[in-house]
């Protein structure tokens, strides 16, 4: 399934790099106040490719983003005084492919749910770890994260996006991207056709991690103080979630859709009605959830065919 | 030269023996034919042998090497292959990306995408597809999806093929053609093990045959040999 | 130090009552509607805080407040599950496909409640005392409303298990957990029975969180936690198995109170391990099918 030079790819292409190009020139033309905007709105496009390159092709839900997510968070906090800003990163990001490989072995074999149970959970084990460490031994609550000037936030956040996408597309037009759509088809039949389906799904799912586990090192300071309940937080475990299903899991556009709807959303609902915006995107999701099964960009696709939609053959 | 062996298998659901101390042997380049009543033990059979499921007592070995346990990739990629009763091709895939799957993941030592597809485009073309490459492969027919799990498993460049039901569910032409098809793939030098409830499909093609019963091997011998047996008699007609 | 094992003993039952309880609501969710609610920590939650809200403008006694609390909770659980859930097993392709979506939805219900009673209770602790003096055991004290919680968690187990048991409604609840299209063709009505299910889930739910209300304090995010802690009793007991989850809960009581002796602060963290070696073992947990 390699890729032809068409057209059409040049197209996105090229209009790929152009946006690139355009938001690495923001600080130099923008307002901060957009520049930050912006950060955020990369921060949860990041965070839902991530999640879309495991949860999307294989169809099992990971609930664990906030984990990563907190232990890049966690690790910022802990090792920024010490070590310059990549190797922390760095750390952040080996960090949390550790921990996914931990849990992809224990748990990637078994039916979908548990895996999904277990990624649930994760987040507030994690966090009562982390609170119990910091009680018995540190006798501290939380830490002062270093504080790091926006514009390197935002190019920073903008690099580690623009290396997942590269990565993602790399993974999704090789081989193990064409063995993940099979895993994701009929798992089974995979194995019999000879993919070790643990093995692609346990890297996959800690390449994912990877770069969650970048994102929070490098987002940390956004909150100048953080505990165990800032960093492990359901809430990013949910906002990937809400962005994938409500903007399109099959393609990349979508998650990066649906990041930009959201994170434009939670500015403005932050600033309107800061106590409703829960409710929203909660409701949000439960209607995606029952009205748009393949998101926003599968309506749009639909439109565009004319109503027909891809239907699975019934084994 | 025996190619694949299995000795006394067993595997239990819940209380029921679905397989009993069965033993049974293949030779090189045979057409082993395995019939038996609905729910005799002929798919768990399969499953033991490919790997999908753990016998609970017994041996199985590929050309002297142990296969008992192995997981179901690891048996593909020794060189054991099989389709399943219900068609298992990823229906959201092309017909040549499910076929060269099969190469890129399933011989022993791997092969790239470019490798694989062009070996893929002539496997399709020996069951009879080809052209259909960029179709997407749920939308074949099922006679035409049979074919494409035969090439897909055909591109792991087995020893050893496992057929479970190809012809069920065919009409008369396209049954006489499958079975032609699979003459053809033993003249390849692949040694065919199958599971078929049509008859004259067995009687004709199978050098052997294997009768199963409740999870026993109740008979086995040739073609002519087993429409002789009593038991096996009594057990088609007097069910 | 017959008095030390016995505090713990004890205090494991007191904690696993509760357990028990809940982990029950979420079985019928799970094991007959298939709807993995995420979300039922959070009616826990509503219970609690609804009885708080009742002492507080009324100076109601919470056993009293069961007779209100228990029907709106099982109402709430059983509109859902006609509009919502239904829906959702309408549109679904596969039984597997509905478990992931309406997952994802009470993912979403998860929100919605959380930020309703953030709207209605703000996010501060609350509490209020009820029977907290303490009753003596054989030398050991306990406070008399966690007794009394955990005399409730056993009644309402026993009735519910005679529900299950005598009433015809109970048996068609239990074919529905059998097997549901088979019993759809025996005459039950398959979409009331699952909405009546899921209705009694939240019903145990909410009691389960006047139950805590009595005994300890609550906040609007005090949910999660026990969801978290249910969903692995409900494995532990064998998904969908009614009373290996009411005995999974006890145990996991049990052993919460143990590690809570031993390293306070740990408890979730063991439960988790307990967990992952069932996933290993036996993941169909003890009383699975």
């Amino acid at each position: 399934m390699k890729a032809r030079i068409t057209r059409k790819s040049l197209y996105s292409w090229g209009s790929a790099v152009l946006l690139v190009l355009l938001l690495a020139l923001l600080p130099l033309y923008g307002a901060v106040y957009t520049m930050i905007l912006v950060t955020s709105i990369i921060m949860y496009a990041a965070l839902t490719v991530s999640w879309v390159v495991f949860s999307g092709p294989t169809g099992q839900v990971s609930l664990a983003p906030a984990a990563f997510m907190g232990i890049g968070i966690y690790t910022a906090a802990s090792l920024g005084k010490f070590l310059p800003l990549p190797l922390v990163i760095l750390v952040a990001a080996a960090g949390s492919l550790c921990l996914a490989l931990l849990v992809g072995a224990l748990t990637l074999r078994l039916k979908g749910l548990y895996f999904s149970i277990f990624t649930f959970g994760l987040v507030l084990l994690l966090r009562q770890l982390v609170l119990w460490y910091e009680v018995r031994f540190t006798h501290t609550r939380g830490r002062f994260v270093v504080v790091i000037d926006n514009t390197t936030i935002f190019y920073v956040m903008l690099a580690i996006f623009v290396v997942l996408l590269i990565t993602a597309y790399l993974l999704r037009q090789s081989k193990y991207g064409a063995a993940l759509e099979a895993i994701g088809e009929d798992e089974e039949a995979a194995a019999h056709s000879g993919v070790n389906v643990t093995a692609v799904k346990t890297i996959t799912f800690g390449v994912s991690a990877l770069f969650m586990g970048a994102t929070g090192a490098i987002m940390a300071t956004k909150w100048t103080y953080i505990d165990p309940y800032i960093a492990f937080d359901p809430f990013f475990s949910f906002m990937p979630v809400l962005m994938a299903v409500f903007g399109g899991m099959a393609t990349f556009f979508g998650p990066i859709l649906g990041a930009a709807v959201f994170g434009l959303l939670e500015e403005l609902l932050l600033t309107q009605f800061p106590f409703y915006y829960m409710l929203m995107f909660g409701i949000i999701l439960v209607v995606a959830i029952t009205y748009l099964p393949n998101g926003l960009t599968g309506l749009v696709m639909k439109w565009r065919k004319g109503g027909r939609t891809a239907n699975h053959a019934n084994s | 030269m025996r190619i694949l062996e299995g000795k006394k298998l067993t595997k239990f659901f819940g209380g029921l023996a679905a397989v009993s101390e069965v033993d049974f042997d293949v030779d090189q380049g045979e057409i082993v034919g395995l019939i038996g009543p609905n729910g005799a033990g002929k798919t768990t059979l399969f499953n033991l042998i490919s790997g999908a499921i753990i016998p609970d007592s017994g041996a199985l070995e590929f050309k002297g090497e142990r296969l008992t346990g192995l997981k179901a990739h690891r048996v593909c990629r020794a060189g054991v292959a099989r389709t399943f009763q219900s068609v298992r091709i990823f229906p959201n895939m092309s017909v040549l990306g499910n076929a060269s799957l099969g190469g890129v993941f399933g011989t022993k030592t791997g092969m790239s995408s470019a490798a694989a597809a062009t070996a893929a485009e002539e496997l399709l073309d020996f069951v009879g597809l080809a052209g259909a490459s960029s179709v997407r492969a749920g939308d074949l027919t099922l006679a035409h999806q049979k074919r494409l799990e035969v090439a897909r498993a055909l591109a792991t460049q087995p020893e050893v093929m496992l057929l479970d039901e190809l012809i069920a569910g065919l009409n008369l032409t396209e049954a006489g053609q499958v079975m032609d098809l699979i003459t053809r793939i033993r003249d390849r030098g692949i040694t065919i093990l199958m599971i078929e409830h049509v008859m004259k499909a067995i009687m004709s093609i199978c050098n052997r045959i294997i009768v199963l019963h409740h999870g026993e091997k109740i008979a086995e011998g040739s073609p002519a040999e087993i429409t002789s047996n009593e038991t096996v008699i009594k057990i088609y007609l007097g069910k | 130090m017959i008095v030390a094992i016995l505090d713990v003993v004890v205090a494991g039952l007191l904690l696993g009552g509760i357990y028990a309880l809940i982990s029950v609501g979420l079985s019928l969710q799970y094991g007959v509607a298939r709807v993995f609610n995420v979300a039922h920590g959070e009616f826990m939650m509503l219970g609690a805080l609804s009885t708080w809200s009742l002492n507080q403008a009324f100076g109601m006694n919470p056993i009293i407040a069961m007779a209100i609390c228990g029907p709106v909770a099982f109402a709430i659980g059983y509109v859902l599950h006609r509009t919502l859930f239904k829906r959702l097993r309408r549109v679904s392709p596969s039984i597997g496909a509905f478990e992931g979506s309406s997952m994802l939805a009470s993912f979403g219900l998860l929100f919605i409640i959380q930020n309703v009673a953030n709207l209605i209770w703000g996010t501060q602790t609350k509490a209020y005392t009820f029977m907290a003096y303490p009753v003596s055991i054989f030398g050991a004290l306990f406070a008399a409303n966690r007794l009394v919680t955990l005399a409730f968690a056993v009644a309402f187990g026993i009735v519910f298990y005679l529900f299950l048991v005598r009433t015809r409604l109970g048996k068609a609840i239990r074919a529905a957990a059998q097997d549901p299209s088979t019993a759809a063709l025996m005459g039950v009505n398959i979409n009331q029975v699952l909405a009546l299910c899921f209705g009694f889930g939240a019903l145990m739910a909410g009691l389960g969180g006047l139950l805590v209300s009595m005994s300890y304090p609550m906040q609007t995010t005090m949910g999660l936690e026990y969801t978290i802690i249910t969903i692995i009793v409900v494995a532990l007991g064998g998904m969908g198995s009614i009373p290996g989850s009411f005995i999974g809960g006890f145990l996991l009581g049990l052993i919460g109170s143990i590690v809570t002796k031993i390293e306070p602060g740990l408890s979730l963290a063991a439960y988790y391990v307990l967990f992952m070696l069932l996933l290993w073992i036996k993941p169909t947990g003890i009383m699975g099918k």
